[in-house]
């Protein structure tokens, strides 16, 4: 484990979770499946977490629950912006929505591909919508397109037609291009080739010594080695009926 | 943990808000009974602006009902309506007479109805009918109304060449852009979207709504979209409000509602559909 303590005790705080807990009810199940439970830790800015565990510990289940894809059941997750701070655990939806725009940001491997948008505009989105030009928005999609190589004759097509790797560089060039203030990374280095995979270490560190705070999954932790500061393990939960319900 | 004690954790999550803008849109206990049948159950909305809020739920849940009291066509037996219209916030828009609603809702509301019978003069031509809307505004200019007719035509993606003919001589999905283009001519504070793509082949489906989807991302403009189709509601809505037999079971951000829902019902929706 890397700790860094002196640095990032000194940085300013982005996110303070306590007690975070989650399970799913199936009620076509009449069953519930517990996800993680009692999750506390810190994250400060410019630091960069590695989120350890099992298949089934919960770690993807986490990520999500931070961002609000899944709603926690229990606990805080205290967001510092820069007007205050939020728990982003029983936040308003609009709240949510708003932070994902501006400060917020979830890479992930998939690609949500809308039909009859190409590839350099769908990067160029995020910009777009922060209020920069649309040509600016365009060079600066461009630019990214061809750090993780996808090739300058797809960059005006549609990705929904893309290969799964290209769906993924460019689902990876959109969500980093705009400098967010949170980060958080579901393994998003699974299956990319060594040239993307060596451009989005390079942003990542790039961003993280511009104060992004990150947390994140990775299959490969090898590959961002160099940018971890420390590791938080999760445990697979078994459950009161005894059954091994776990979600991942 | 029950479903009731469940959901009430959901609801519970709304408020305190920390930082955003006031709402647009805010409807509060809305009630509305067609003889034995009670259409709506006390139901409040809000809708902030530049969002797209997406109403799911089968027929008979009450969305167009809601839908239609939005767009002032309809009123309830209960409830207040208020927009976010200049020198008007306080205003409980069902308190105005017939005409002040109709200039409202020609001014500062914009429709596209599942029907393009609703929203359309079949007999005039497309751009008369994104003009008429103009006219309603008070512009008089015939230069000004065929160029903004336009325009709006233009930005709706119907081909200009074709802005003379009537909509009863054009495809289904030609006469969503045409009802599309009269809804947006005066920039509307909301845009309401009543199953806008049903019916349509699923190849000119994915083109209304892609349609919509730039104008929303280019023009942040503020819709409500109502829909039995969850396919439609996940590639349009920031936010999804669930209803059941004229009540609201579930609202949430679209994903959490596509991939965590927490009411039995909603969970049968999306399972159903996935």
């Amino acid at each position: 484990m890397n700790m860094h303590t002196p640095l990032m005790s000194a940085s300013p705080l982005v996110l303070s979770v306590e007690g975070l807990a989650k399970h799913f009810e199936m009620h076509h199940l009449n069953r519930t499946l517990f996800a993680f439970e009692n999750v506390g830790f810190e994250l400060r800015e410019g630091e960069f977490i590695l989120l350890k565990g099992e298949n089934g510990a919960g770690k993807s289940t986490l990520l999500r629950t931070l961002y609000r894809s899944y709603l926690p059941r229990a606990g805080h997750a205290f967001y510092h912006t820069r007007e205050g701070i939020i728990d982003l655990a029983l936040a308003a939806d609009v709240d949510i929505a708003l932070l994902r725009r501006r400060e917020i940001g979830f890479v992930t491997q998939f690609l949500q591909a809308r039909p009859r948008v190409a590839a350099e505009e769908l990067v160029a989105e995020p910009l777009r919508l922060a209020g920069t030009s649309y040509a600016q928005a365009i060079e600066e999609a461009r630019r990214w397109l061809a750090a993780f190589g996808v090739k300058p004759e797809l960059w005006a097509a549609y990705p929904s037609t893309f290969s799964g790797g290209e769906q993924q560089k460019v689902n990876l060039a959109r969500a980093l291009i705009l400098p967010q203030r949170l980060l958080f990374l579901d393994e998003p280095t699974a299956s990319l080739d060594r040239n993307a995979r060596h451009a989005l270490v390079s942003r990542l560190a790039e961003l993280k010594a511009a104060g992004v705070a990150m947390i994140g999954v990775f299959h490969h932790p090898d590959d961002v080695a160099d940018l971890i500061d420390r590791e938080i393990s999760l445990e697979v939960k078994t459950i009161a009926d005894g059954e091994n319900n776990v979600a991942e | 943990m029950t479903p009731a004690s469940s959901m009430n954790a959901a609801l519970e999550r709304q408020p305190p808000r920390l930082m955003l803008a006031d709402p647009i849109l805010t409807m509060t206990g809305i009630e509305k009974s067609f003889g034995d049948v009670r259409a709506l159950r006390g139901v409040d909305v809000t809708v902030y602006p530049g969002e797209v809020l997406g109403i799911v739920g089968e027929s008979g849940s009450g969305k167009s009902t809601l839908l239609r009291m939005m767009n002032l066509e309809d009123m309830p037996d209960r409830g207040e309506y208020h927009l976010a219209l200049p020198g008007q916030e306080d205003l409980n828009l069902f308190t105005l007479d017939r005409f002040s609603r109709r200039m409202l809702r020609a001014r500062h509301i914009g429709i596209v109805y599942q029907n393009p019978h609703l929203g359309l003069r079949m007999n005039n031509t497309s751009s008369g009918n994104v003009a008429e809307r103009l006219l309603m505004a008070g512009e008089r200019s015939f230069a000004v109304l065929r160029a903004r007719a336009k325009e709006s035509l233009d930005a709706s993606e119907f081909p200009i060449s074709r802005m003379d003919a009537r909509p009863s001589e054009l495809s289904g999905g030609m006469q969503q852009r045409v009802q599309l283009a009269k809804a947006i001519a005066l920039e509307p504070a909301l845009l309401l979207l009543d199953e806008p793509t049903t019916g349509l082949d699923v190849s000119v489906q994915a083109l209304v709504l892609d349609t919509l989807k730039r104008l929303q991302r280019e023009r942040r403009i503020t819709m409500v979209i109502v829909s039995h189709d969850l396919g439609v509601i996940r590639t349009m809505a920031d936010r999804v409000m669930v209803m059941r037999n004229g009540d609201v079971v579930e609202q949430g951000l679209a994903d959490q509602i596509f991939q965590d829902p927490q009411h039995e019902y909603t969970q049968q929706l999306v399972h159903a559909k996935l």
